[in-house]
């Protein structure tokens, strides 16, 4: 048990410190590049307060935040005052970045959980299906159908479904997350639910090709190998095998992957909450470009950043907890 | 119990992406084993043992087509009769703890075995049980990985998996390459032991000092045919009737220990005649003719027509 | 003993033409999209203009793709508007090319902190979403088309670095490799004579299974607004102009020019496949 817990502790240990140097890096790549960048540097650093300056206290604060200074000083400033959690105020929102990426992310919290899980669930049954059956029609299908989503673009498929459910059906709203003109309050749980179904599944229908067309290489393989050769022996079905060894022998991979897949599940959000205006995260960082509200977009690259990070992270947790062989390793006779 | 004459197993492949191709692994491949026995099918790699056995259970590939005739208990081996006896009927012993789910716990993997046959969950958990203790496996086995058993424990798994059922042929593929001596000796009277309660055991080997330490009778296997099938004491008492057994034989380190010359012919470019006389001391212009039909000669069936010398 | 499985089923019925049929497959594509790239010198400007009588009329013989809410031809302006987006992607994606070429030989000949700082730089890339970093860049770098062509060339070169990179430190471990070092070749002789046939496949491939991306990302940068100014429709542009006529039910403005875009990054897809299989048949799916 002791052992157990100090392996626990180093790998946090191990993970904070990746991440440490990730964010680290991600910083001055940031930092490099703003500050070769045609844009404004004080107006960078201050965002909204930019209107309530003079030029004097412009100079001023060009002085005392060392613009004068060379980079590597400035740079040390610029991330000491993000290690304090001074990320600035978002010109466009009129808040601290912090509240605005708070709140955005909640917004869109459960679009992205219903489209990843969607995706995931759909993908990983398409996969089976297909890998199973490999060479029939159905596997023909299912290839066309995710092979054809691989090469769409995200917004046009979006625009698609609205076209069709929201503009010719009238079964879902045409955009936000909540109908106009009701206070956020007194916004039903099922009205949360109408507005985002369809972007969730717009983000969704995207993750499935990738999920799908790896399950089915991966469950082909797994049904070429020796146990699947011996549990046919034994008498098991083609549906008993992929049942009792073939889904347990994919799930992992599967659950990487679709780990993995946050990073494009993040930009994929950017162009979904675009074509629905759904005011979500996506629409934040679309938002902090178009109209150079940089503390607010650095701060969203910050975020993305931890995003990616922790979906990686998960996928290398999911390992020991499914894989008996890395969970048990020390443990042999 | 079961008879195999004549069988052959041909694929067919498609050659660089363009033609297609007829390549036959298995020619004129007979053989017979009754209840309690042990008989031993030997031969080096790629003489079709295996392949043999995976007919038997029906898990060949797709593109694979039988000849000739099986039987077993009398009826015909069809692919319909294969599917419905596998497992249960005929059971196989791989030769791997490779052949194992790597994911999932031997307790289940065997639990799953009785299952297979109609048992309740309870019931084959019982009986998973029962066996695991008849062959000296701790409790705690059950719970254990693949990756965690040790190879003697890896064997008494697997062997495990086909005592459970009521097969009446239990084959048993490679079992002894890679252990130790004395796990050697342990699987081999395992596998006796499944002869003695009755059932018909096919031990499928490489390993000539393996297969006659339990074998009753021996069948000599050939680029993909049978060249001699040989009661286990032919060999020691100097009876052997095909040159190839013999010179087997004499590759033996307590023996003469004289590798046999040359190579067995690929199934690609099978020689007209007799598939050995490439490497036969005995060849003669006959041999060239026609292959040698497998004859009855003092007491065991030989495919060569010089036998009697 | 383990069964030399032979070879499994038949993949294909016509297998016996597969060459012949992969080069036809080639001379399509790369014909679609040339014919995609040159079409608006072909038809001209005339559909751009506006013709107020022939105002959002749905898809019909005369205009494939309908007309707008100005009455322009829509299958002309989606030709300009693709035209536009392939030659950006193109661009874009050429010089992310030799970018992943440049950097992959670099770090797999010289190896040290020249390797280790390409493989930094590679990870900082894959820890943001692309979608993102995209926008970062064309933010940082001013936006508009320098923007764009700017953020499509440097963010898509990682890939194809990767592959290089592990295809020179495979032949690099090579034996005649190794010889050559042992005759005191220097590395950039070594990577001149020894690298460059090998990486060459894999940069062409790399190189058409770049287009794809690079137009699909150029298409969303337009779209969200971040690209080329509404004055120049490329194909995003477009799209998002037809988001504003979706609810009055104009649907073949949005429709009709994605479905041109996804019929040329199919092509590209379809191409880059196929020259695949050609120079390299172990690894197709063909």
């Amino acid at each position: 048990m002791d052992m157990q817990l100090r392996s626990v502790f180093t790998f946090v240990a191990r993970k904070l410190l990746r991440l440490g140097l990730l964010l680290l890096a991600v910083a001055i790549f940031t930092f490099v590049l703003l500050s070769l960048s045609p844009i404004d540097p004080v107006q960078a650093y201050i965002g909204a307060d930019m209107m309530q300056i003079s030029s004097e206290q412009r100079q001023l604060i060009a002085e005392r935040w060392g613009l004068d200074q060379p980079m590597i000083i400035r740079f040390w400033d610029w991330l000491g005052q993000l290690v304090q959690g001074n990320w600035g105020t978002s010109m466009v929102f009129n808040q601290p970045v912090s509240e605005v990426i708070a709140s955005r992310f909640w917004v869109s919290l459960p679009m992205l959980a219903i489209a990843w899980l969607l995706s995931g669930i759909l993908g990983l049954g398409l996969g089976i299906l297909s890998g199973a059956l490999a060479g029939s029609w159905i596997d023909r299908v299912v290839r066309l159908y995710a092979y054809t989503l691989a090469s769409s673009p995200t917004f046009w498929v979006a625009l698609l479904l609205l076209i069709v459910f929201s503009v010719a059906l009238r079964v879902t709203p045409i955009c936000c997350a909540a109908p106009p003109g009701i206070l956020a309050a007194d916004v039903t749980l099922w009205q949360h639910l109408h507005h985002l179904l369809l972007p969730a599944i717009a983000l969704s229908i995207i993750g499935i090709a990738n999920i799908a067309l790896h399950t089915r290489q991966k469950l082909i393989d797994v049904l070429h190998s020796d146990y699947i050769l011996f549990a046919r022996a034994q008498g098991e079905s083609l549906w008993g095998v992929v049942r009792h060894h073939g889904f347990r022998n994919l799930i992992l991979p599967a659950l990487t992957l679709q780990f993995a897949s946050l990073s494009e599940l993040f930009g994929g959000s950017v162009l979904v909450e675009q074509v629905f205006a759904y005011p979500g995260l996506g629409a934040a960082t679309v938002q902090a470009a178009l109209r150079s509200d940089v503390p607010l977009l650095v701060g969203i690259v910050f975020f993305s950043a931890l995003f990616v990070y922790t979906g990686n992270t998960l996928a290398d947790l999911t390992y020991p907890i499914v894989d008996p062989r890395i969970r048990l390793g020390g443990w042999q006779t | 119990m079961l008879s195999i004459s004549n069988l052959g197993i041909t694929f067919t492949q498609y050659d660089q992406g363009l033609r297609r191709k007829q390549l036959t692994v298995i020619t004129d491949l007979d053989l017979t084993i009754q209840a309690g026995e042990v008989v031993a099918v030997m031969g080096a790699s790629g003489s079709g043992k295996s392949l043999l056995a995976h007919a038997l259970l029906g898990i060949l590939p797709d593109n694979a087509q039988l000849s000739g005739t099986m039987e077993f208990q009398g009826e015909p081996l069809t692919p319909k009769r294969c599917e419905a006896l596998r497992g249960k009927a005929i059971a196989l012993i791989p030769q791997s703890v490779g052949y194992l789910d790597p994911l999932m716990t031997v307790g289940r993997q065997v639990q799953r075995v009785g299952q297979l046959n109609g048992l309740s969950s309870g019931a084959a958990r019982t009986l998973a049980n029962r066996t695991f203790a008849r062959y000296d496996l701790p409790p705690t086995t059950r719970q254990r990985y693949p990756f965690q058993l040790s190879g003697g424990m890896a064997r008494r798994v697997l062997v495990s998996t086909a005592v459970l059922t009521q097969a009446q042929l239990v084959i048993a593929d490679e079992p002894t390459p890679g252990l130790h001596p004395d796990v050697v000796t342990e699987t081999l009277n395992h596998l006796r032991e499944l002869a003695r309660e009755g059932r018909g055991v096919m031990l499928i080997t490489h390993d000539i000092e393996a297969a006659l330490q339990v074998a009753d009778r021996v069948a000599v296997f050939y680029a993909g045919t049978t060249v001699e099938i040989a009661a286990a004491e032919d060999f020691a008492r100097g009876n052997l009737r095909h040159p190839y057994t013999q010179a087997l034989w004499r590759s033996l380190p307590q023996n003469d220990f004289v590798p046999v010359p040359g190579n067995q012919p690929s199934p690609e470019n099978l020689p007209v005649g007799c598939l050995y006389r490439d490497r036969c001391a005995w060849v003669t212009s006959e041999c060239e003719q026609a292959r040698p039909e497998l004859r009855f000669v003092r007491q065991g069936w030989v495919r060569c027509i010089h036998a009697e010398r | 003993m383990t069964v030399t499985s032979p070879i499994s089923k038949p993949m294909q019925r016509f297998r016996s033409n597969r060459r012949q049929r992969i080069l036809w497959g080639i001379a399509w594509c790369a014909l679609l999209l040339v014919a995609m790239i040159l079409s608006p010198w072909v038809i001209g400007d005339d559909g751009l203009s506006p013709v107020l009588v022939q105002r959002n009329q749905p898809p019909s013989l005369v205009h494939a793709f309908g007309t707008d809410w100005l009455g322009r031809d829509m299958l002309s302006r989606s030709l300009h508007g693709m035209s536009l987006s392939l030659r950006i992607g193109l661009l874009a994606a050429g010089i992310s090319a030799l970018i992943g070429t440049g950097l992959g030989l670099a770090a797999g000949t010289l190896g040290g902190w020249v390797d280790a700082v390409v493989t930094w730089i590679i990870d900082v890339f894959f820890s943001l979403p692309h979608l993102v970093l995209l926008i970062l860049i064309a933010f940082a770098v001013g936006g508009g088309t320098t923007g764009v062509i700017i953020a499509v060339a440097v963010t898509h070169w990682t890939s194809l670095a990767r592959v290089i990179r592990a295809e020179v430190l495979q032949v690099n471990s090579s034996d005649y490799v190794r010889l050559s070092y042992r005759f005191g070749r220097s590395p950039i002789w070594i990577a001149r004579h020894h690298m460059v046939p090998h990486v060459i496949p894999q940069l062409l491939v790399g190189l058409i299974l770049l287009f794809p991306h690079a137009i699909l990302h150029e298409a969303a940068l337009s779209f969200i607004g971040i690209g080329l100014s509404p004055h120049i429709p490329a194909i995003g542009i477009i799209l998002a102009e037809s988001m504003r006529h979706l609810s009055t039910g104009y649907w073949w403005l949005g429709v009709m020019p994605g479905l041109l875009l996804l019929l040329s990054v199919k092509a590209f897809d379809w191409l880059g496949e196929n020259v695949r299989s050609l120079l390299d048949p172990k690894t197709s799916q063909g």
